[in-house]
């Protein structure tokens, strides 16, 4: 108090160095996105994802880390894939927050390609034009913008097949044998029909099907022409594909065969476990999910078997590189390095997501699953994968889904009248697309 | 500059940081978010503004969507800060006396409030869960059926309130014991020669002297249920406060337009309407506040 002046000069200086300080790290940073921190740097590489890829469950990339010692991976997931996309699309706005490599949903890459393709980097600017002839035409094409950007690698894609306790099949009286099954539900009539037979003398606390949105997601699935035509129009009021969907999900509300969960809540996490419901239908991304709510005690209790009314397709993924990513080159070597046909089929035979890359699926044919059963997985979802029609996406795709979602929840849980919720998801469509 | 300069000047810059900090975190925001309200602007392209007008405005009056979050956010609000208010004010009344280990009663009150909202949101979802759920358990060993709390429109408004009430209980039951405390002894004492009970000491001491005490809490409870966003979105982990919109509050609502469907402009428009619609909620209870002391002046 006696001399405040040094006092002064002293948090003057302590200012002076702390601006100084900020400013050689905003030098630094902006330096080593162009360069990799000098020669023999270590890198970070930033994964962010939702749902369960299973790259880390895999062992996929402490493999990289091993080929690349001066790379290093850290992972972020978020199970929902709704939440992932909003803070993805808060942080491509803002342009801040975003990692190297970003995962987008079948659903959402219309959006991209046709909304954001500045904020994504061309993998053609990294040589990804000679990986064209690796990949399915079509995954391809949907990452494609007009002019000819490429703006993600497919991971997967989604075939379609029903998953099924058979130990809560035989404690009902059911047949267990996959062919068996498979014959007795060639139609969505045939399982509903199979659903009410399980109703009847099922084990308490259990029910056919854990939602009935699981239903109608993989019966949208089965169609071409789902929310939009190939002119970009929104027609799912009066398409058939969406309508049949819908009258079989109100049809299994009304039976009473759902076990009423909310897909991706915790209670439907922990219904795995506790055998709630007897069969789920599940595209090939789910078996990694069961496995991991599930978990090791429910081993060899789970099967699977060809799904009802055809083959169909729920989703796959891509991974994308953000403008904004700070080791683009980089992240674009680990893209491809992990959707190359060896680490596609590894990741399959591990955790069951199905291949994208061309090679691969020719790899996987005589894949068989312990933890369902040994049940042939290669064939059955390579067989639907051959056989599922190629899916016009639309750019609001996952907005338009989510809504029916929505809607077909208050019928099954709260017993609104279906025409009423139809009506309600039509308002909250508009609404959503404003 | 001069001596005397400074001095008149002095107090200025002793306000500035505030003035300077409210402008550019308090005002600025305000502003702004008005400006985009008159646009059409995506959060996907936000570079891209379309002159809407009062657009924004008009279509919330013909919105199912909107008037379904307003009265959801009047029920959530009653059925939260009415219990809230009333049991802090008994609490307050019975900690005014002596107890033992009053100071650990005083505490532990506030830890609720100390609490984050994300950790007690979860925690309560978890006590109401509809298969598993301690509530529902409860509930059965009285012989209750089991109860779907969160699709239920009064079950999941409820299980809402019950953890702005538990939140919000402790930090208004400090305030009333504070304003208590100013009372004069001399009054309670009087009052117990006259030979009055606890109760009509209560109702004819404690309450005229908590009076601009109570009115101060029902105000910042107002503009919290105004506000209420963190319980009713944590609830369900659900941008559209459940299936049917069933607890979506106009807080919710706004964060489903701008986060959920991107619509920023839209956003801004209901974020305006609920700044305005605190300002008049202030206004009216400020009113009331005012007839009550000046009928009290003439009495």
């Amino acid at each position: 108090m006696s001399n405040p002046r040094p006092a002064r000069r002293t948090t003057l200086r302590l200012g002076a160095v702390a601006l100084t300080g900020a400013l050689l790290a905003a030098c630094g940073s902006g330096s080593d996105a162009k360069s990799p921190e000098g020669a023999g740097g270590q890198v970070t590489l930033t994964v962010d994802l939702f749902g369960a890829f299973g790259y880390q469950e895999a062992g996929l990339y402490a493999e990289y880390e091993r080929l690349h010692p001066n790379i290093k991976i850290k992972q972020t997931d978020t199970e929902d894939e709704q939440d992932y996309w909003k803070s993805l699309q808060t942080r491509l706005a803002g342009g801040g927050g975003l990692a190297d490599v970003q995962a987008l949903e079948m659903g959402r890459i219309a959006s991209v390609t046709r909304k954001q393709a500045d904020r994504f980097t061309d993998l053609k600017e990294y040589g990804a034009a000679a990986l064209q002839g690796e990949f399915a035409e079509a995954k391809w094409a949907a990452a494609t913008t007009g002019d000819g950007k490429v703006l993600g690698l497919g991971t997967d894609v989604g075939p379609e097949a029903m998953c099924y306790r058979s130990d809560l099949f035989k404690a009902a009286g059911l047949p267990t044998d996959r062919a068996e099954l498979a014959t007795a539900w060639a139609t969505w009539d045939g399982y509903l029909e199979l659903g009410r037979q399980y109703r009847a003398k099922a084990p308490a606390g259990s029910s056919w099907l854990d939602s009935v949105n699981s239903l109608n997601a993989v019966m949208v699935g089965q169609a071409k022409e789902r929310y939009y035509d190939a002119s970009g129009t929104l027609i799912y009021e009066n398409s058939p594909a969406v309508k049949s969907a819908w009258d079989a999900s109100v049809k299994a509300a009304a039976d009473g065969l759902s076990a009423k969960l909310d897909q991706w809540s915790p209670p439907w996490n922990q219904a795995f476990a506790s055998g709630s419901f007897a069969t789920m239908p599940c595209p090939a991304w789910m078996l990694g999910y069961i496995k991991g709510q599930a978990g090791d005690t429910a081993k060899g209790k789970w099967d699977v078997a060809k799904l009802p009314g055809g083959a169909g397709n729920w989703g796959g993924s891509y991974l994308a590189v953000p403008r904004a990513a700070r080791h683009k080159k980089e992240a674009y070597e680990l893209v491809k390095w992990l959707t190359a046909p060896e680490q596609q089929t590894e990741l399959f035979r591990k955790q069951g997501n199905f291949p994208s890359a061309v090679k691969a699926i020719g790899q996987i044919a005589d894949a068989r699953d312990p933890y369902f059963s040994d049940a042939p997985i290669g064939q059955i979802f390579g067989d639907a994968a051959e056989k599922s029609p190629v899916q016009v996406l639309g750019v609001h795709d996952k907005d338009v889904a989510d809504q029916i979602t929505n809607a077909l929840s208050e019928v099954e849980r709260k017993g609104t009248p279906p025409e009423t919720a139809w009506s309600n998801a039509k308002k909250a469509v508009k609404n959503a697309l404003g | 500059m001069t001596r005397t300069a400074r001095k008149a000047l002095a107090p200025y810059a002793f306000v500035a940081p505030f003035f300077t900090l409210f402008a550019a975190f308090g005002l600025f925001p305000l502003l702004y978010t008005a400006y985009v309200s008159v646009y059409r602007v995506e959060l996907q392209n936000p570079g891209e503004m379309q002159w809407r007008g009062l657009d924004n405005y008009t279509a919330l009056f013909t919105d199912p969507f909107f008037w379904t979050a307003l009265r959801n956010t009047f029920t959530i609000g009653a059925l939260s800060t009415v219990p809230q208010l009333l049991i802090a004010l008994g609490l307050a009344h019975v900690l005014n006396y002596r107890l033992r280990a009053r100071t650990f009663f005083r505490t532990a009150l506030l830890l609720p409030y100390a609490t984050s909202v994300a950790a007690a949101s979860l925690i309560f979802a978890q006590l109401f869960g509809r298969d598993f759920g301690l509530v529902n358990t409860l509930l059965g060993l009285v012989g209750f059926d089991p109860v779907d709390w969160q699709t239920g429109t009064a079950a999941s408004q409820i299980a809402v309130s019950s953890i702005v009430v538990w939140r919000w209980t402790g930090y208004n039951t400090l305030i009333y014991l504070a304003g208590m405390q100013s009372i004069p002894g001399e009054l309670y004492e009087a009052s117990e020669v006259d030979g009055a009970s606890k109760w009509q000491q209560f109702l004819h001491v404690t309450l005229p002297g908590l009076r601009p005490t109570i009115v101060f809490t029902v105000v910042v409870s107002t503009i919290g249920a105004t506000q209420l966003f963190g319980e009713p979105l944590l609830f369900e982990g659900s941008v559209s406060g459940g299936i049917s919109h069933q607890y979506q509050t106009l807080g919710l609502y706004m964060y489903e337009q701008g986060w959920g469907f991107f619509h920023l402009g839209r956003a801004a428009a209901i974020a305006w309407v609920m700044f305005l619609l605190i300002v008049a909620l202030v206004g009216v209870n400020a009113l009331f506040a005012r007839r009550r002391s000046l009928k009290e002046a003439g009495r």
